[in-house]
């Protein structure tokens, strides 16, 4: 089965059902297919061809959904490109992937314009909203407007692909500090959908609320998923204004509601009981873990609904959900292996352990196929599996597993900062840094934030003569990374602290941070 | 015509955004009326900075359900607000 069969069922059997609403706006299920295949009629008109990609760069909007699903029917790859994400950084990934199209909302068309002028591949951008009146330097690529509703196409001419072709390609922070496409096949992604709907028991009445970013695997999956179960979606931009988006929530009688620890602590800073939240029957949470004190506050809060405290990997989507039944019994457990999936460790030379502590394997038919066109770092996460040419996923993470298959994290074998959800490489931050004029030397730690999770701290040290100050790097930061990547802290040091043989001692940096935290206890 | 304490509470208002949320650029880009959703300026973390911000300088207290986009989301939205506040 393909990802995009989930809409073309929907919109043979339940075709005026509210499939997503986003402010103003309710699309159907017939409606959000026909901007699809509108929109794969656009793409095919580019030249698009089987496995060709496509970039999607857009805030949340039915336009973006549409264009999942368009990109499909014309037989691509989708591209979830962060909204946030700045000229280079955007020149850089379109390099990588190079896509054939690029779909972009209005307010990003001149970053898109700027980006893909050096990029070859890209033959078209279609833009969603405004006029689409802008000049296209070079005359590389052409520039067309999103389909509507009105507009008729011709029925597709092309023979559809099968469910091993890639649907996706999803970036994802790598110690290196480049972005590395998870590559994900319509099998994976079905999976994947297949597992959660089935543990969250959703239902064709559950309503969602969004309001995760959909280049994040976890936002993204809340719209594939409810369009699989037949479901109805609100998309919200962000999440801003609490007051706002808890009405949202009220009015629309939402059913599931899908959190980062972050959204989690923004909450519980607000009084809850002044709401209406009678509706709810779930939250997750995934992204970093969810402190034990948030999840019995807000199922104080919340006492109807189930709290699922979930861990996941972009290279297999979930990993592992706790049943709400086992809360109370497995505190700090994010517990076991999705339905459909097979978890278990190893050890340092790979042997299969029955429990104990070991670094976590993930065998599945949501396993990536590897990160796109980077065979050496494929090499070091895939590993050939029980079968022959299968593979399971090395997660890098170090689990301790109980006699019953239940899951506690130990540590991480890299250092990625999570920060609000998502993650962040050191690496990639320092990058930045050290592109800024007068710098020496940068180091990049993630510090214990109440909040954020982790906050991201930048160290810098000023070349000789150079006088930079905190605002410099500030502004630096935001001109060239997304959101939040942005270093929430910046501290301008003489020198950095050395190991012996002369690398930064990141463990001293650290070290520092602890002892200048403030004792909670 | 703005009265001075008017004109006052607007500078302060952009001043705060600018040196918190635009990384102490001002660039005469940011208009009076531009959302601050639309345009990435504040996340969920700054509104609540934001709101300290208010509290904090006018000496009112913000409520949970004053955390809108009609009372938060633009330089002039958040001016309306404070005279509001500081009128009731």
């Amino acid at each position: 089965m393909r990802v995009e069969s989930f809409l073309e069922r929907r919109a043979a059997d339940t075709a005026d059902k509210t499939a997503l609403i986003s402010g103003e706006r309710r699309l159907t299920y017939r409606e959000l297919d026909h901007l699809a295949a509108g929109l794969a009629d656009r793409l095919r008109g580019f030249g698009l061809q089987r496995g060709d990609r496509v970039a999607v760069f857009m805030e949340n909007c039915p336009e973006a959904v549409a264009t999942i699903f368009g990109v499909l029917k014309a037989d691509g790859v989708f591209v979830m490109i962060n909204p946030t994400t700045k000229a280079q950084k955007l020149s850089a990934l379109l390099q990588d992937c190079r896509p054939v199209a690029v779909v972009a909302d209005n307010r990003r068309l001149p970053t898109v314009v700027e980006s893909a002028a050096s990029v070859a591949s890209v033959r078209g951008i279609v833009v969603a909203g405004g006029d689409g009146n802008v000049e296209m330097p070079g005359g590389v690529a052409a520039l067309t407007t999103f389909p509507s509703l009105a507009d008729v196409y011709p029925p597709p001419t092309w023979k559809r692909g099968i469910d091993l072709d890639l649907a996706a390609l999803i970036y994802t922070s790598g110690s290196t500090g480049k972005a590395k496409g998870v590559m994900l096949t319509h099998r994976n992604m079905v999976s994947a959908a297949n597992s959660i709907t089935t543990y969250l028991q959703n239902r064709a009445d559950d309503i969602i609320l969004n309001v995760l970013p959909l280049s994040f695997d976890y936002g993204l999956y809340q719209v594939l998923m409810s369009v699989q179960f037949g479901g109805t979606v609100v998309l919200e931009r962000s999440f801003v204004y609490l007051h706002a988006v808890l009405e949202t929530l009220r009015r629309e009688r939402v059913t599931g509601f899908p959190i980062v620890p972050t959204i989690a602590a923004l909450l519980l800073e607000i009084d809850l009981a002044q709401y209406d939240l009678s509706s709810l029957r779930y939250i997750t949470s995934t992204g970093a873990a969810l402190p034990t004190a948030h999840i019995n506050e807000l199922r104080r809060c919340v006492p109807h609904a189930k709290m699922f405290s979930m861990y996941g990997l972009t290279e297999c989507k979930r990993v592992s959900y706790l049943d709400p039944a086992d809360l109370d019994r497995r505190p700090g457990s994010v517990g076991r292996g999705m339905p459909n999936e097979e978890l278990y460790l190893i050890d340092s030379d790979g042997t299969r352990l029955p429990h104990g502590v070991g670094e976590l394997v993930v065998r599945g038919s949501n396993v990536m196929q590897g990160y796109w066109e980077r065979p050496e770092e494929t090499a070091q996460v895939l590993m050939p599996g029980p079968l022959p040419g299968e593979n399971v996923l090395r997660t890098g993470d170090t689990f301790r597993m109980d006699e019953e298959g239940y899951l506690y994290f130990v540590g991480r074998r890299d250092d990625i900062i999570k920060t609000r959800g998502e993650k962040v490489s050191p690496r990639e931050v320092e990058d930045v840094l050290h592109q800024l004029d007068g710098v020496a030397e940068a180091a990049v730690i993630g510090v214990p934030d109440p909040i954020l999770g982790q906050a991201i701290k930048a160290i810098v040290v000023a070349r000789a003569g150079a006088c930079i100050t905190e605002q410099d790097v500030f502004r630096h930061c935001g001109s060239q990374l997304e959101d939040f990547m942005v270093p929430h802290t910046i501290e301008i040091r003489d020198a950095l602290p050395k190991t012996p043989n002369g690398k930064r001692d990141y463990r001293a940096l650290l070290a520092d941070e602890s002892l200048a935290a403030p004792r909670t206890t | 015509m703005q009265t001075m304490e008017q004109q006052t509470i607007e500078r302060d208002i952009r001043q705060f955004v600018i040196a918190n949320f635009l990384f102490g650029e001002d660039n005469g880009s940011l208009k009076a009326d531009e959302s601050f959703l639309e345009t990435g300026i504040i996340d969920s973390t700054g509104v609540l900075e934001l709101v300290a911000f208010l509290e904090s300088t006018y000496g009112f207290r913000v409520r949970d359900n004053e955390l809108t986009p009609d009372n938060l989301d633009s330089l002039d939205k958040v001016a309306a607000f404070v005279r509001r506040k500081q009128a009731a």
